[in-house]
Order: structure tokens, then C-alpha cells, then sequence
């Protein structure tokens, strides 16, 4: 709800000192997990993800099969220790946001190699500060990538808002709370195609354009990031000749 | 049989037709029958061609949440009853009717259709709970576009049951704002509004526009598993709000 005593910018400057268009620090491990095909812990300012992709494994229940492709499951979750009012398990909003996470990675898995069994993908919110569906879907899109499932692309993930009348990129939780609008969005960012957008709060046509130019630009600045991590991790054990 | 089915409606798509012979902006028909359950303060029966969804408005008191002590309290709950589809089954909501009653409920608290603070009977002790239920009664596509009119025109004019609880002040609510979803299909390049369902079923994505009077936004969601271009969905907002307005003019004039 709004506030109107809380000033979310001053001097030009959001609460944390950062810019309109600028993200919170980024750190990217790739591979966290020993059991795990593939997995990646994300850190987003004070979110904390990590991502564990199993599969392609047969699918249980059988009838949840598809003959033709893989089924790609996603399970997002908020560790009950993540924040302040948390109950353990799923609720409402973890099924949807598992949802439009599953689907804004699905269309870039080459689901057709693999018939008959299942993409699991597994992501947990140790810590949570706004932003944790675009943190959670981060860690997964490496995460897939380290389990080597064939992919056209990554895909990176950010949030952006309206604070005091200002569109800005990645709100943080003070800005998410007492903010006017708030908008997730997932994209390939080589090719600019936007595989789930949300949004809530009020934008005017124009605030939603500046929205995604901001989106975009956080995007690529992402995507930067997932791919270096993944070169970091992989271009090191392929001149040791290991995998 | 699926995926014939799939094929035609795409083929025919492409050539320009809709199954129904609708133009690409052309919804079916809509009716809308306000106050069709007198038991509720507030209730339609929307129906979208063969769609039908019954919306209900409950209201009562009960406690407010902590963080916010002097506000009214909204929630949304969808059913796909199962005699709506052969599809739906019974059990708990899935994430269909999770993310069909999550977003309703985004459309008005985005725009804060229903001014939450005249919902406060007595600040951090009591506040009226308005809970909205959704029903579907025949699922034949876009289901969110018929939910979201059903309970903004149920919201027209709410009746608040003071009597009943022993409680003075207003007995009537109307909403400042009238946010209207609109849901548009993108099948290989083409965008459609309200969908039936063998179209939803071929498309690629879905965007939903939830649009307010004035051309703001209160509500987007993407569903689906294909990816959209930036220039795709201004002109899908674009189309939403046209859309919505028109939807606005005919179902949601707020009397005086």
C-alpha cells in the first residue's frame, strides 16, 4: 500500500544510493549442487537463489507424459527462513509464480530431442528482497545450461517500477512495498524477445515503453553476467580435458 | 484429433478466417446479468459466446490485516468447476484457476477500484472483508476477460449488509475505477481478441491487458510458451485499451 510519507528518491538517488537504471550487484556461481544435473546460485542485492535442474529423467506420473517432447516442471519456493511472514509450502502465489517461470523458459528448451520424460527444474528463495521470481528464473536459466540441456538461448530476468513517479530498473523491497507499479519481465536477450511479462500497480502507455527500454538494458546486462559465469566454470575444465 | 484440430485453426488463421467467421477484433457476443444471485452483495452472470461465468461478491466483517489496520480486506478465489470442461477436475485449484483468480484481483487493486479505506468499520479491530468468487460455469476460452467483467460489474454497486451485522455507516459502494481485461491470442503473427477455445489452444502466447478509463494500465500477464517482440505487445496494449473501452462504454457506466 501507498505511503506518502516515505520518500523512495532523493537527491536523483533511490534509497541504496543507486541510479534509475542501475541493478543491485550481481554475483553468479554456476554448479553449487553435487547431486543435481545441472545448478546455479544467483544473488540479486539481498536475494539469494539457487537453482537444481534434474532430467531429462522419465517422467512420473506416466500419463503426464508427452509422446512427442520433454515436459519441463518448475517448482519455485520461498525457504520459510527467507523472510518475515513466510509459512512453509506452497501457497497461490508460488503456483503462479512457478508458472509464468516455467513458461518464460520453456520456449527456449529444445524440448523435442527428449520425448517421454522430464526437465525438473527446482528453485529455492534462501533469502528473499523483492525481485525473487526474476532472481529464481536467473539461477534457472544457468542452471538448465549447466545440466547441458540443449537450448536456444538463455534467458535473464529483471523487474522494473514506478517509485515517486519515477520508472526505475530492479526494485528493491522498500521500493516494491511503497512503489506505484511494479513489473517483472523475462527475456532472451540477443534477440529482445520477451518470453513473460507481468505486471501490476498503474503505468501509463508511455511509463510502460520507458519500463521496457529499462528492462531491456538490465537484461543484456544480465545476460553478460550468466554467460561469463558459465564460460568461467565450463572453459577452465575443457583445457584441463575434464567432461 | 488434438493436434488436427490445431493445424485447422492455424491454416485458418493465416488465410484470415476465425472458426466462427469473427473478424480478428471482434469479440463473440457478451451479455451481462447484473445482480443474478440475490443471496450476494453483488453479483453477474457474464456470458462470452458459449463462456459463461457466474461471479459473486460475499461481504462481511472481520479482521484487518496488521500492516494495514485501517484498510478493507479483497479476495479473490476462481473454481473451474468440473462440469465446466471435461478438462477441469475436482480437487484444490490448480495453477489455472490460481493465476485466473490472481490476476482478477491484480486488475482491481491496481487500480484501486474499490477505495479500501470506506471498507474500515473500526481501524485495526474490524474492517469488511470482500471476497470475491468466481465461478465458471462453461469454459469455451477466455475465461479471464468474462471473470474480470463479472467482478468489476458485481463491484457497481456493492451492497454493504450493515443491517444484518448490527453496524451503522454507508450501505452502498460504487468503484472509483472500472479496470477492464482484455485477452489477446497471438497465432503465427496474428493477434486475436477473446479467443474460444480451440483458438487459445493453438496459440502461441497470450497477452492479458487490464486497461482503466483513463488508458492506464493496472494489470499485464503473459501466458504461455511463446516469447513476444516489445513492438508485439505495445500493440497488443494498444489494441487491449481500444478493446476495454469499448467493453467500459457498454457494461460499466458508473451511475451517479
Amino acid at each position: 500500500m501507498k505511503n506518502e510519507e516515505l520518500e523512495l528518491i532523493k537527491d536523483g538517488k533511490r534509497l541504496d544510493g543507486r541510479g534509475f537504471d542501475e541493478l543491485r550487484p550481481i554475483t553468479i556461481e554456476v554448479g553449487v549442487l553435487k547431486r543435481a544435473d545441472g545448478s546455479c546460485y544467483f544473488q540479486l542485492g539481498n536475494n539469494k537463489a539457487i537453482a537444481a535442474v534434474f532430467g531429462p529423467r522419465e517422467m512420473h506420473p506416466r500419463h503426464f507424459q508427452d509422446a512427442k517432447m520433454a515436459v519441463v516442471t518448475y517448482r519455485y519456493n520461498m525457504a520459510p527462513l527467507s523472510d518475515d511472514r513466510k509459512r512453509p509450502g506452497p501457497d497461490r502465489r508460488s503456483v503462479e509464480i512457478s508458472k509464468v517461470s516455467r513458461e518464460a523458459l520453456d520456449p527456449v528448451i529444445i524440448k523435442e530431442y527428449y520425448p517421454k520424460t522430464a526437465i525438473d527444474v527446482y528453485v529455492e528463495l534462501l533469502q528473499s528482497d523483492a525481485g525473487t521470481r526474476t532472481a529464481g528464473i536467473n539461477a534457472a536459466s544457468v542452471a538448465l545450461a549447466a545440466a547441458g540441456i540443449p537450448m536456444r538461448d538463455l534467458v535473464s530476468s529483471v523487474a522494473v517500477g514506478k517509485i515517486d513517479g519515477e520508472v526505475v530498473l530492479d526494485l528493491s523491497a522498500k521500493e516494491d512495498n511503497f512503489g506505484e507499479a511494479d513489473m517483472p519481465i523475462s527475456m532472451v536477450a540477443r534477440t529482445d524477445t520477451i518470453t513473460m511479462i507481468q505486471m501490476d500497480g498503474r503505468f501509463t502507455e508511455d511509463e510502460f515503453k520507458r519500463g521496457m527500454e529499462l528492462a531491456k538494458q538490465g537484461c543484456h546486462q544480465i545476460y553478460e553476467l550468466q554467460r561469463a559465469a558459465l564460460l568461467d566454470k565450463y572453459s577452465e575444465s575443457v583445457e584441463q580435458g575434464e567432461k | 484429433m488434438e493436434d488436427l484440430r490445431k493445424d485447422y485453426v492455424y491454416d485458418l488463421i493465416d488465410s484470415g478466417k476465425r472458426i466462427d467467421g469473427r473478424g480478428f477484433q471482434d469479440y463473440r457476443e457478451i451479455t451481462v446479468e447484473r445482480d443474478a444471485i440475490d443471496k450476494a452483495e453483488g453479483s453477474a452472470l457474464v456470458k462470452i459466446g458459449d463462456t459463461a461465468v457466474l461471479v459473486g461478491v460475499k461481504v462481511e466483517p472481520g479482521a484487518p490485516f496488521p500492516d494495514t489496520p485501517n484498510l478493507g480486506v479483497i479476495m479473490t478465489n476462481a473454481e473451474l468447476r468440473p462440469g465446466a470442461s471435461p478438462d477441469f477436475e475436482p480437487g484444490p485449484p490448480g495453477e489455472n484457476s490460481i493465476e485466473l483468480a490472481r490476476l482478477v484481483d491484480r486488475g482491481i487493486r491496481g487500480s484501486e477500484a474499490l477505495d479500501l479505506e470506506k471498507l474500515c468499520i473500526e481501524p485495526g479491530e474490524k474492517v469488511w472483508m470482500t471476497f470475491i468468487d468466481i465461478h465458471i460455469l462453461d469454459n469455451d476460452g477466455n475465461l479471464i476477460d468474462a471473470a474480470a467483467l463479472g467482478a468489476i460489474v458485481s463491484l457497481l454497486k456493492l451492497r454493504i449488509p450493515t443491517e444484518r451485522y448490527g453496524l451503522t455507516g454507508d450501505d452502498m459502494l460504487s468503484p472509483r475505477e472500472t479496470p477492464v481485461a482484455v485477452s489477446i491470442i497471438d497465432v503465427g503473427g496474428n493477434f486475436l481478441v477473446d479467443p474460444c477455445l480451440y483458438e487459445e489452444n493453438a496459440a502461441s502466447s497470450k497477452l492479458t491487458v487490464i486497461s482503466n478509463a483513463d488508458g492506464t494500465l493496472s494489470g499485464l500477464q503473459k501466458s504461455g510458451n511463446g516469447g513476444l517482440k516489445q513492438e508485439q505487445i505495445e500493440a497488443m496494449i494498444e489494441l487491449g485499451i481500444e478493446k476495454g473501452q469499448e467493453i467500459r462504454e457498454k457494461f460499466l457506466v458508473i451511475e451517479g
